[in-house]
């Protein structure tokens, strides 16, 4: 016999959770106040921030915007302390574009958010493939748009790739392999170096489209960082891949010289690069060369990044199991096939990390050219204090530029850790 | 951009080395710029305002060689340098002149091979204190923590005073001058040293300015000047006899208010009449136009103007002319005759 005291037939509400659990009190006591010791450590952290902002936004929330002076920033500010954001209501196109020209601002502002249409189908594959064609065009683009000069310049070095690209497609079935690969490297630069100057001179005289030339000496500010930063990040990731290969090659002479070339580089700190691309070719080529300032230190640093990039895809490369090389030899793919199709989406992945990193650094490197006399933020902030008007303005300026670097690093350091999400295949 | 790194190739091969036969008098015509060497930030003494105009004591001497040069004082390309890139980048070419407030010395002169075309500056290393310390001679810094420049001539001047005064100091080195302001300001050192110019730049600058004095002992010679490098005098003089044509003019009353009028036809002054062009060759011996030191005028008037403009009393920075006085009146600015 069952005594059954209770049976319920009907089900219950669905009801709300505890009010402690939910909402904004549920996530303090989760995350805030979840032990003693955790709530120890809570309160002093709360307690410190506290400190930090209450010593921090008086004197940054200050009414001094209009000001056009220090003076007059200590007067509107009457014996209180603040800030004297004056200085960045007068400075900040400046600190911006450096001494571009005004009336062409909008070729640097045109060039940088062309920059992002030409990124985002390299990054997100959800996008046409026909972006892609811009993508190709966009190095080229990019360089004419700041400088400006005649459009037969940018579509010369476009043709040299071009080139490279058929002599090696000729060349392949008519002479083999090794000798495409040496004519595909030979061709575009006999083309660069020696014709393509007389034949960019001949259309320019024929068809003169032209944009009005800006001179390197008025780069300056964010514009030159990002400058100098994007085409080094761009221009270094391939040259670091083929290094990377290059040092795990059979062929002696190949191994060799890439070895050599990163471990000097990597030997070396960056500002001694710097120091050589300013001062000593000056002094090695022949007196009233003009061989562009920005262009020497674009160079170095493109050089510097590489090294970094060929060790961080070589470690990418490294963590590949052998299975995945051999794999790709047993399907008959030759050396090129397997890297595109096999090795490099596999290494790369792995090395995203690595790579991000990497460009974060060359992207604040860029501020060391100050120090041979380009006026990039921190160098413009010596010229901004010269005036004696914003002599002694320091933490303002400073910080504007802080805050603008933060907002660029702290981006791209969003960006790798949505593409490793994104690119996540489930490995671990 | 393509040109340039096809001229830079070129140039590395060593294909190119007759670029500069020609004297530089003639390059920059040809080149239609003057290339001209400033500081990347020194208050009064060169900075770009808001516009992106290179503004300043320096840049004055630099827009006045190019209106002389070039008749157009807006044809100079200024490259700024720093401390560390000023010698090479005159010494490779790449600036025609240096005006960056350079003290002229002794091995600069002849060990690095550049020729001083004058002085448009004669400053000398100062110190400032905090008027609470008590101080009121250099001398009695005995034992004093004292912010410096590294690199400059002012260490080696300072580490001599304390040598030949039989004193002690503990050295805080700094890389800028604004890090020493903040230094100086924030109590890490009792006195900073640079020259007196920049000091009083410096003070100007204080909340409290009544509260800092700069000692009476200037312990240094500093002239500065504008530089050249050895080896094309025609140049040199170009230089050299622009900044004294800037000199002179204060001496004999020209300004920019009146250059025009004097200078259109000759006056009862022969020496005015010889320097503005309207008397004598001295423009073509020099391979210029009669009226070149006109034009050298007329951009910012003479030195004593171009002196109250930038750095003078009227100014912010407020200095006294002191040394910078005209030899007739107690100063050390004295240009040679114009004959």
């Amino acid at each position: 016999m069952v005594d059954i005291h209770f049976v319920r037939k009907s089900m219950i509400e669905e009801q709300e959770p505890p009010a402690a659990t939910t909402g904004v009190a549920g996530w303090i006591r989760e995350n805030l106040f979840s032990s003693p010791l955790n709530a120890v450590l809570s309160i002093l952290s709360i307690g410190f921030i506290v400190y930090v902002l209450s010593a921090l936004l008086p004197w940054a929330i200050s009414p001094t915007w209009a000001a056009t002076s220090l003076g007059e920033c200590r007067e509107i500010l009457a014996g209180h302390e603040g800030a004297c954001w004056g200085v960045i209501r007068e400075r900040w196109l400046q600190l911006l574009f450096g001494f571009y020209p005004k009336e062409l601002y909008w070729r640097v502002v045109l060039d940088f958010a062309l920059l992002i249409v030409a990124v985002a189908p390299v990054l997100f594959t959800g996008l046409p493939r026909k972006m892609l064609y811009f993508s190709a065009i966009y190095p080229f683009l990019m360089p004419w748009l700041l400088w400006g000069g005649s459009v037969w310049n940018p579509i010369a070095a476009a043709l040299g790739f071009v080139l490279g690209y058929f002599a090696h497609k000729l060349a392949k079935p008519a002479l083999g392999g090794l000798a495409a690969v040496i004519l595909a490297f030979v061709v575009p630069i006999i083309w660069w170096m020696v014709l393509s100057g007389p034949v960019v001179d001949a259309l320019g005289s024929v068809l003169p489209l032209a944009m009005e030339t800006v001179q390197s000496r008025n780069f300056g500010g964010f514009m030159l960082s990002i400058t100098i930063g994007v085409v080094a990040i761009a221009i270094s990731l391939p040259i670091g891949i083929l290094l990377a290969l290059g040092r795990q090659s059979n062929l002696f002479i190949v191994r060799s010289l890439s070895v050599g070339f990163i471990e000097f580089i990597r030997g070396v700190p960056l500002i001694t690069l710097l120091f050589v691309a300013s001062t000593l070719l000056n002094i090695f080529m022949p007196p009233g060369t003009d061989f562009d300032i920005i262009l020497r230190v674009i160079i170095m640093v493109t050089l510097f990044a590489s090294a970094y990039m060929a060790e961080v895809v070589r470690g990418g490369l490294a963590a590949l199991p052998k299975g995945q090389y051999e794999a790709a030899d047993a399907l008959g793919l030759d050396f090129w096939m397997s890297q595109r199709l096999i090795i490099m989406p596999q290494a790369l992945k792995i090395s995203i990390p690595g790579i991000v990193s990497t460009f974060i650094g060359v992207f604040k490197d860029t501020t060391l050219v100050s120090i041979i006399g380009l006026l990039d933020p921190i160098g413009l902030s010596t010229s901004i204090r010269a005036d004696q008007a914003w002599n002694g303005v320091v933490w303002e300026l400073y910080g504007f530029i802080a805050l603008m670097f933060f907002i660029f690093c702290f981006s791209m350091s969003r960006y790798s850790m949505f593409l490793e999400r994104k690119l996540q295949t489930g490995h671990r | 951009m393509n040109k340039t790194v096809f001229v830079g190739v070129v140039a590395l091969a060593g294909m190119s080395a007759s670029v500069a036969a020609a004297g530089l008098v003639d390059e920059v015509k040809t080149r239609g710029k003057l290339n001209c060497g400033v500081a990347t930030g020194v208050p009064g003494f060169a900075a770009p305002d808001a516009n992106g105009e290179w503004q300043g004591f320096d840049v004055a001497v630099c827009r006045a060689v190019a209106a002389a040069v070039l008749d157009d004082p807006t044809a100079v390309e200024f490259v700024p340098t720093t401390g560390k890139t000023r010698f090479t980048a005159l010494a490779s070419g790449e600036i025609d002149m240096l005006a960056r407030n350079t003290t002229w010395t002794f091995s600069r002169d002849v060990d690095l091979k550049f020729d001083f075309v004058g002085v448009n500056y004669y400053d000398g290393q100062g110190f400032l204190v905090r008027k609470d310390l008590g101080v009121s001679s250099a001398k009695e810094l005995d034992g004093a923590t004292i912010c410096i420049q590294t690199g400059t001539t002012t260490e080696l001047n300072l580490a001599d005073f304390f040598r030949i005064n039989n004193m002690s100091y503990e050295p805080v080195p700094i890389e800028t001058n604004a890090e020493g302001q903040q230094q100086y300001l924030a109590g890490a050192c009792d006195s900073y040293t640079t020259d007196a110019s920049g000091l009083a730049a410096t003070r100007a600058t204080f909340e409290d300015a009544a509260e800092h004095v700069i000692l009476p002992e200037i312990i240094s010679k500093e002239p500065l000047g504008p530089l050249v490098r050895h080896g094309d005098n025609e140049w040199a003089d170009v230089v050299r006899w622009t900044l004294n044509a800037l000199i002179a003019a204060e001496e004999l009353g020209v300004t920019s208010a009146n250059v025009a009028e004097l200078a259109a036809a000759p006056g009862n002054n022969p020496e005015i009449n010889r320097l503005l062009g309207t008397e004598g060759t001295l423009g073509e011996m020099l391979g210029l136009p009669a009226d070149w030191a006109v034009k050298a005028i007329s951009v910012a008037g003479n030195y004593g103007e171009i002196f109250e403009k930038n750095i003078g009393e009227t100014t912010p920075i407020g200095l006294a002319r002191g040394l910078n006085a005209q030899w007739t009146s107690g100063g050390l600015l004295y240009a040679p005759p114009f004959r």
